[in-house]
C-alpha cells in the first residue's frame, strides 16, 4: 500500500437554511480544494460523496453524478455514501483505500447536506430514520432521544449525579462556542454561558437546546493523491496514516457496551493500529459532539480520558487548546455546525489546516498528528481517520 | 433460507400484547427484537418463544421535540428495559407524568402492554411497540 496525501481542502461557511442547492454548495467547496491542490476537475479520477437526505431535502437523489458533471469531472465514476453523520468520513476512507492500493492517483471526496433547509419538523423525522424504523421509531425515538438515553445511563453507570453531569456537559458546549468565534467557517459566531445552557429549552430529558448541535447547510471537499503525485503538487504535505470503520445494530442490541459505543472502539483501534500510534500521540482531535454528552463518550472511547472521567477533564481544561488534547478547535458540530453528509470532510478540513499551521487564533501549537471521529445513528456507523504532517 | 420471525409476525403478536422472541438452539440466548440469527452467537438455528414482557428500566428519556406528524404525542417517555429473559428492548412508559421523570426510574420493575404507531408516508405501514407500566 502506498502513502496517501491530502493535497487540497475546501469548505463552505456552514449556516442555517440558505438557498444554494446541494450541487452548488459541493461545487464551491470542491473547486476550492482543487485550486489549493493545483489540479483541474479533469484530473479527478473518481468522486466519493457523502449525502444522507438530499432526496427529502430537495427531491435530489444520486447527487454525486450531478456534482461530478457540474464541476467538469465528466464521466468519472461517482459514489454516494450514507452512514448518517459519518457519510463523508466513509467517503474519505474509501478514497484512501483506492489511492493506497494504486488503482487511482487522484480522488475527490467529501460531502454536502442541507439539513437546516428541511426545517426542524422534517429534519427530526428524517434523522430518526437512522434509528431502527421497525423496532425503535414506533416508540417515537429521535436523534436527541438516543443520546438522552445514553446520558442517563452514563450518569448511573459512573455514579456522577445528573446535575453535576449536566454542568460537565454544558462546559463542552461553552468551549465549542468559544472556539467557533475564531472560525470564519462556523455556523455560529456567538458565545454562550453555562447559565444559558442550563436554562434553555428541554429537547429530550436531560438534553437542552445548547446540548444539541444545530441543523446546518454546508459542504466540504478534500483531494487525495498518492505521495509521489503530492510531492509534485505542493510543499505542504499531510498524509492519512490510519483509518478505521465499524458498524452496529440498534441501541438495544448494544446492551453489553452502553453507554460506550462499541463500533467506535473497533474503528479507532483499527486506525491506531494502522498508524502505529496510541491515543497519547494525538495532538488534536475533531470528534463527534452531536450532543454534549457525545463529546464525553467519544473522548473516553478514543482513549483520551478514562471512562467516567471525561467531564472532569473538560472542567480542568484538559480538552482545550493548550490542554492534554485539543478537542474540536473548529467549534465542533456544536458551533461550527453539522450538515450531516458533509461533517466528516469538514473535520478533515480542520485537521489538515491545523497540521499545516494555518488556523490562526485557534491554532494548536506544533500540531503534528490529528484525528477525526464521526458517528452515524445509534452508533450504527463509526469512522476514524488519523492524519500526520509530512 | 427462510426468515424465522418476521417483523410482520412480531408486530401482529405485539398488537395482542404478546411479546415474541427467538431462543437459540446453539447457545440458549433469547433474541428480541427478532433477527435472522442469534444476537450472541449468530446461529440461524432458533425457535420462536413467547416472552413475559416483564423486566426493569435501564434508562429513560422524555421527548419534548417530536418528529413531523407526531407532535400530538409529546411529551412522551422512552425507556430501554432489560427483560427478565436477558435482552434489552426499547418501548414507551406510562403511569408517570412525563415531566416528572427522575433517575429513580432506573431499576423500577415494569410489565408490558402495547401501543400502535399508525405509520406515516415513510414507514411502509404501522408498527406496534411495547408500552410499559409499573409492575406493582
Amino acid at each position: 500500500m502506498r502513502k496517501v496525501a491530502v493535497v487540497g481542502v475546501g469548505q463552505t461557511k456552514f449556516s442555517g437554511a440558505q438557498e444554494k442547492t446541494s450541487v452548488e454548495l459541493f461545487a464551491e467547496s470542491a473547486m476550492d480544494a482543487l485550486s489549493e491542490a493545483n489540479l483541474k476537475p479533469k484530473d479527478i479520477q473518481a468522486l466519493f460523496l457523502g449525502n444522507c437526505l438530499g432526496d427529502f431535502t430537495e427531491g435530489q437523489g444520486m447527487v454525486q453524478a450531478f456534482a461530478a458533471d457540474n464541476i467538469g469531472a465528466f464521466g468519472i465514476p461517482a459514489n454516494r455514501y450514507d452512514g448518517a453523520c459519518a457519510s463523508a468520513s466513509m467517503a474519505i476512507r474509501d478514497a484512501f483505500h483506492w489511492v493506497a492500493s494504486g488503482f487511482y492517483d487522484v480522488v475527490l471526496a467529501g460531502g454536502v447536506e442541507r439539513a437546516a433547509t428541511m426545517g426542524t419538523s422534517l429534519a427530526t423525522r428524517t434523522f430518526a430514520m437512522f434509528s431502527d424504523s421497525r423496532y425503535e421509531y414506533p416508540c417515537g425515538i429521535t436523534f436527541p432521544g438516543v443520546f438522552a438515553l445514553l446520558a442517563h445511563l452514563y450518569s448511573a453507570k459512573y455514579g456522577i449525579p445528573l446535575a453535576k453531569l449536566k454542568e460537565q456537559m454544558a462546559i463542552t458546549s461553552v468551549q465549542s462556542h468559544r472556539y467557533g468565534m475564531l472560525n470564519p467557517k462556523a455556523h455560529f459566531h456567538k458565545e454562550i454561558t453555562m447559565e444559558m445552557a442550563l436554562g434553555s429549552l428541554m429537547v429530550a430529558q436531560p438534553l437542552q437546546l445548547y446540548d444539541c448541535c444545530p441543523f446546518s447547510d454546508g459542504a466540504a471537499a478534500v483531494v487525495l493523491t498518492s505521495e509521489e503525485k503530492a510531492k509534485k503538487l505542493t510543499n505542504q504535505l499531510v498524509y492519512i496514516i490510519g483509518v478505521g470503520q465499524a458498524s452496529s445494530g440498534p441501541l438495544a442490541n448494544q446492551q453489553e457496551y452502553l453507554p460506550r459505543l462499541r463500533a467506535r472502539e473497533i474503528s479507532s483501534k483499527q486506525a491506531y493500529e494502522m498508524a502505529g500510534l496510541t491515543p497519547q500521540d494525538i495532538d488534536v482531535c475533531e470528534l463527534h459532539d452531536c450532543f454534549s454528552i457525545a463529546s464525553l463518550i467519544a473522548a473516553e472511547s478514543l482513549g483520551f480520558f478514562d471512562f467516567g472521567q471525561a467531564g472532569e477533564a473538560w472542567e480542568k481544561g484538559e480538552a482545550a487548546i493548550g490542554g492534554k488534547i485539543a478537542v474540536n478547535p473548529s467549534g465542533g458540530l456544536k458551533a461550527k455546525g453539522h450538515p450531516i453528509g458533509a461533517t466528516g470532510a469538514a473535520q478533515v478540513y480542520e485537521i489538515v489546516r491545523q497540521l499545516r499551521g494555518e488556523c490562526g487564533e485557534r491554532q494548536v501549537e506544533g500540531a503534528k498528528i490529528g484525528m477525526t471521529d464521526t458517528l452515524g445513528g445509534d452508533g450504527g456507523t463509526l469512522c476514524n481517520l488519523i492524519l500526520q504532517r509530512g | 433460507m427462510e426468515y424465522k420471525l418476521t417483523f410482520k409476525e412480531y408486530n401482529e403478536a405485539l398488537k395482542k400484547n404478546k411479546l415474541l422472541g427467538l431462543k437459540c438452539n446453539s447457545c440458549a440466548a433469547i433474541t428480541v427484537p427478532p433477527k435472522m440469527v442469534c444476537r450472541k452467537c449468530a446461529s440461524p438455528d432458533m425457535d420462536i418463544v413467547e416472552l413475559s414482557g416483564k423486566g426493569k428500566i435501564e434508562t429513560f428519556t422524555t421527548v419534548y421535540v417530536a418528529a413531523e406528524g407526531r407532535e400530538v404525542e409529546a411529551p412522551y417517555i422512552i425507556v430501554l428495559v432489560e427483560l427478565d429473559e436477558g435482552p434489552w428492548i426499547m418501548g414507551n412508559l406510562i403511569d408517570i407524568d412525563p415531566s416528572r421523570v427522575t433517575m429513580e426510574l432506573i431499576g423500577r420493575r415494569v410489565k408490558m402492554g402495547h401501543k400502535v404507531f399508525c405509520g406515516d408516508k415513510y414507514s411502509a405501514g404501522d408498527g406496534a411497540r411495547p408500552l410499559f407500566s409499573f409492575e406493582t
